[in-house]
């Protein structure tokens, strides 16, 4: 009987438009806000954070940024691996160019930078469409790694060719850097990401919103309503990238420390990122989360009841995770293309007319 | 609105042939002729989809450029599809907001924290939308997705994001097609309401010569790209071309 | 002739070679393409597993071995028998047929009406369940491919060229042969679309699928036969590759330039992947050999670079699409409201 809408009136505009509109959701969000900010920090150890909590933060920011392009503007992109590099590149050369300046900044910095790489790559956008554009961000995505890796002064001349993070500290606490407790990084991911996540909602459901998903939709009656096709597609490339570039930042600094740009940020990262979106949910936020975080526990499920449990090989493992993930992809799209994010809304649908469906 | 001496051209298909003719303020100009006639065309030289080959569109009597059909979108001028195009993806209230975009002038940042200007600019637009959606009794609709809607609330729906702009010349490309009797009272009612009461301009499509003849207050009549009829229904009605090539004549 | 044009000559040949396996690969997307409307990004995996397989039946390997030594603590490896290379060729184009029929029965027939870029993003997923496949199935060790193809430098060519020019070109045999069989395969694919009742069905499809349905055309009959084709196809493509570089995953990566040539010679037209595989290949060679040499780029301007292959063909396909958005063989659209 709690999850109900009645009784709940909506006296004005706001309260009908907001996130949240059945009490129990709101209830839910500040609960899980609770126990994300004031449980977790607790209890979190190096093993956990590594595993599980930095990288589920840190791919829900880049599935935040994608999902704004491919779910909500409708551009298929394959360069996100490439814009993450860009990211964790530009707050390498800042960090290391400006060691007294907030990390903070930096990370933000280093997503204006990816921003204005992205309107660069999303400009034939305007030209082509469909598949044809997501084959030519693979330009991207190629051009830019060969970049970072070719050229000595991205990674400060280093004999190795990798970029390392230097320590930082904001408030007293290391947020990169060997001596960075398991805490401080999450802590620093996660008020990112809630700062994202938030940005991105609003984003989503005003002007800008709409104007992103009337070009996805149909865009030749967009135009013809009054949307300017070049404004809406850049922003949406501008405010994915910088998204995508403040993931690639914190992949980097905080949750990898070291990174070689091959390694690190190849065409896999971009078709992991891509999967998380459309497993969550292609135009959903709640769904780049769910994605984030299915795509992040499976491969540890796998490794722990295979590896762990049957013994198995590790490389064998990741194979069959290949094949696991593909399939779920596949079946995704055949079952429901808008992912886990809609199966949730139906759930909710029902549980909202529960026990009287009629 | 005026247009002179229009042609249109895609390679070598002549789809329009040196066609002129004014739209009045306030009236309800109606294009109508057999299909593939070149009316889907002269429309979308109007909304700027399409920019002629040779002639001249005056529109308040400056002269326009060619211009891309969103700036065209900007000069007020607003209009429904044959074939819907809505935005499938979207609830109806987001569908019919976006008639607005070309009067929402908040910007990218204001947006991202949605405090302060950005949320007082959605609500007060909010509350326009709400009012067109009362005249079109679509209230119960409101936050359906397009996509699930039957044919019928689509086109008013579609008509509804075409007012929403609040538009000064308002195009609408068949807008009856594939309806009921019912539906096209209902729609007949509300075109001319809107006349009436906001005293907008319209221009529309239509093959239901009855409903054309009821509407309009002036009916240009094309055939293969050149227009052989222009005046009120009844002179149209009485004009032995139109006769000929389009209405045809009563075998007894 | 002064040596640096010689080298030139020399580099364009070797371009020409790669262009054809380039052109090979993007056959088989042409091919889907037209019929389907699909987008098959997992061609170039596609390719991958045919070569796997062929290599794995060749030498007798179990399928699955790592699996079942893994469960069951067995130590399986080999049958201990080796087929002859045309058997285990014939033997996989029919495991390609099978392949077909089962994406066909499990992912197409579910897709029909979905939007393009729906069913590009779900044969990306295809793509990743087929790679995982081949290595669970054939292990993902480097794996040489040998069915008797000639290789290495042709000495003939060298021979003959240094008693022309003083200078003996190096061409690889084995890029000899893939040239005649691709241009065996067009020739073939060409005649069969022209002559053949399913090839004609096949044409009638990818003009219009739903007037081909309406004269009795089975389309779920065409996109199995199209789908097989595509996998011979990538059969072919994995046999020239394979045995060129070994069978690896990065097989599979080469296979993705096939996108940029489509997208310089159009989706729907052979001529167009043929010649912008060739396009590419001479490309990327010449720039790579310009931009790498001391002598041009670090006397021009005053640095070299190096590794260009790698992004060369998606930038040239990318600035190309923004002048020429139809490609070179494409026709323009005009759209329609």
């Amino acid at each position: 009987m709690l999850y109900r809408e009645a009784g709940d009136f909506k006296t004005t505009y706001g309260e009908d438009s907001q996130t949240f509109p059945i009490r129990f959701d709101r209830m839910g969000y500040y609960v899980t806000l609770l126990v994300a900010f004031g449980v977790v920090p607790l209890v979190i150890n190096d093993y956990w954070a590594s595993a599980v909590f930095l990288p589920f933060l840190i791919y829900a920011i880049a599935a935040i940024g994608l999902n704004i392009l491919v779910g909500y503007a409708g551009q298929v992109s394959l360069g996100t691996g490439g814009f993450m590099a860009v990211g964790a590149y530009a707050v390498y050369k800042l960090m290391t160019s400006f060691p007294d300046v907030p990390i903070l900044i930096h990370v933000l910095l280093a997503g204006f930078v990816t921003a204005a790489v992205g309107v660069l790559f999303g400009l034939p956008s305007l030209r082509i469409k469909g598949f044809y554009l997501a084959v030519a961000t693979l330009a991207a995505q190629f051009f830019l790694v060969w970049l970072f890796n070719k050229a000595p002064w991205f990674y400060n001349y280093s004999a190795s060719g990798q970029i390392t993070v230097p320590q930082s500290k904001m408030l007293g606490f290391y947020i990169t850097g060997p001596q960075t407790s398991a805490t401080a990084k999450y802590l620093f991911c996660l008020i990112i990401l809630v700062g994202v996540a938030v940005v991105a909602r609003n984003l989503t459901r005003g002007t800008v919103g709409r104007k992103w998903m009337a070009i996805r939709d149909m865009d030749i009656a967009a135009e013809i309503i009054g949307v300017n096709p070049l404004n809406a597609k850049l922003t949406a490339f501008a405010v994915s990238s910088f998204f995508i570039g403040i993931a690639g930042a914190l992949f980097f600094a905080v949750y990898l420390g070291a990174a070689e740009v091959t390694e690190a940020f190849n065409i896999q990262k971009s078709f992991l990122i891509l999967f998380m979106v459309i497993i969550g949910g292609l135009g959903s936020i709640f769904g780049s989360f769910a994605g984030a975080a299915f795509l992040v526990l499976l491969p540890v499920f796998l490794k722990n009841v295979l590896v762990g449990q049957l013994g198995w090989p590790t490389d064998l493992a990741a194979h069959l995770e290949l094949m696991i993930v593909g399939a779920l992809i596949v079946a995704f799209l055949i079952a429901e293309p808008h992912g886990i994010a809609q199966l949730w809304r139906l759930a909710k649908e029902k549980l909202r007319l529960w026990p009287f469906p009629h | 609105m005026e247009l002179r001496n229009i042609t249109l051209r895609f390679g070598g298909v002549v789809a329009i042939k040196d066609i002129s003719f004014d739209i009045r303020d306030g009236e309800i100009r109606a294009i109508i002729g057999p299909n593939g006639a070149g009316k889907s065309s002269m429309l979308n030289v109007i909304s700027g989809f399409y920019i002629p080959t040779e002639g001249e569109v005056y529109f308040k009597k400056i002269k326009r450029g060619p211009m891309k059909p969103y700036e065209v979108a900007r000069l007020g001028i607003a209009r429904t599809f044959q074939n819907i195009a809505l935005f499938d993806g979207m609830s109806v209230l987001d569908n019919i907001m976006t008639g607005r975009l070309t009067m929402m002038k908040s910007g990218l940042l204001s947006q991202a924290f949605w405090y302060g200007a950005a949320a007082r600019e959605e609500f007060a637009h909010r509350e326009k939308v709400e009012r067109i959606i009362d005249f079109l009794e679509i209230q119960n609709i409101r936050k359906t997705p397009v996509g699930r809607l039957p044919y019928g609330l689509k086109k008013r729906v579609e008509l509804a994001r075409a007012l929403a702009a609040e538009p000064k010349l308002l195009l609408l490309d068949e807008p009856m097609a594939g309806m009921n009797v019912e539906e096209k009272e209902d729609m007949s009612r509300f075109i001319l309401d809107l006349n009436d009461e906001f005293s907008t301009t319209i221009c529309l499509i239509e093959h239901d010569m009855g409903v054309v003849m009821d509407l309009s207050d002036r009916v240009v009549v094309m055939d293969y790209g050149r227009k052989i009829g222009d005046g009120t229904p009844d002179e149209v009605r009485n004009n032995q071309d139109v006769i000929d090539a389009y209405l045809g004549v009563a075998h007894d | 002739m002064p040596d640096q044009v010689l080298y030139a000559i020399e580099v364009t040949l070797n371009g020409l070679m790669t262009g054809v396996m380039y052109s090979l690969v993007a056959l088989g997307f042409v091919l889907i393409f037209k019929a389907s409307g699909v987008f098959n990004y997992a061609q170039g995996v596609l390719a991958l597993f045919a070569a796997l397989t062929l290599v794995g039946l060749q030498n007798g390997q179990v399928p699955f071995a790592h699996v079942i030594n893994a469960t069951f603590g067995t130590n399986l490896s080999t049958f201990g028998w080796h087929l002859p290379a045309l058997l285990a060729i014939l033997l996989t184009a029919g495991i390609m047929v099978i392949l077909a029929i089962i994406i066909e029965r499990l992912v197409l027939k579910h897709l029909v009406s979905q939007a393009p870029i729906i069913l590009f993003m779900a044969t990306i997923g295809l793509a990743y369940f087929l790679e995982g496949l081949g290595d669970v199935m054939w292990g993902a060790d480097i794996k040489k491919l040998d069915v008797g193809l000639p290789q290495g430098i042709s000495d003939t060519i060298e021979r003959v060229t240094d008693g022309w020019f003083g200078y003996g070109f190096f061409i690889d045999n084995l890029d000899i042969v893939a040239t005649v069989v691709a241009v065996l395969l067009v020739a073939a694919l060409t005649i069969f679309s022209q002559y053949s009742k399913q090839g004609r069905a096949l044409r009638a499809v990818a003009d219009d699928h739903q007037a081909a349905l309406s004269v009795g055309i089975s389309l779920r009959f065409i996109w199995v036969l199209v789908w097989s084709i595509a996998g011979f196809v990538a059969l072919v493509a994995g046999i020239m590759w394979g045995t060129k570089s070994g069978v690896q995953f990065s097989l599979s990566l080469i296979a993705l330039k096939a996108l940029p040539v489509l997208m310089l010679g159009g989706f729907t037209s052979i001529p167009g992947a043929i010649i912008g595989g060739l396009i590419i290949g001479v490309g990327e060679k010449l720039f790579e050999f310009i931009m790498s040499s001391p002598d041009l780029a670090g006397a021009w301007f005053g640095f070299t670079i190096g590794a260009t292959e790698n992004w060369f063909a998606y930038v040239l396909a990318l600035l190309f699409l923004v002048f020429r958005p139809q490609g070179l063989f494409g026709e323009k659209i005009i759209e329609r409201v």
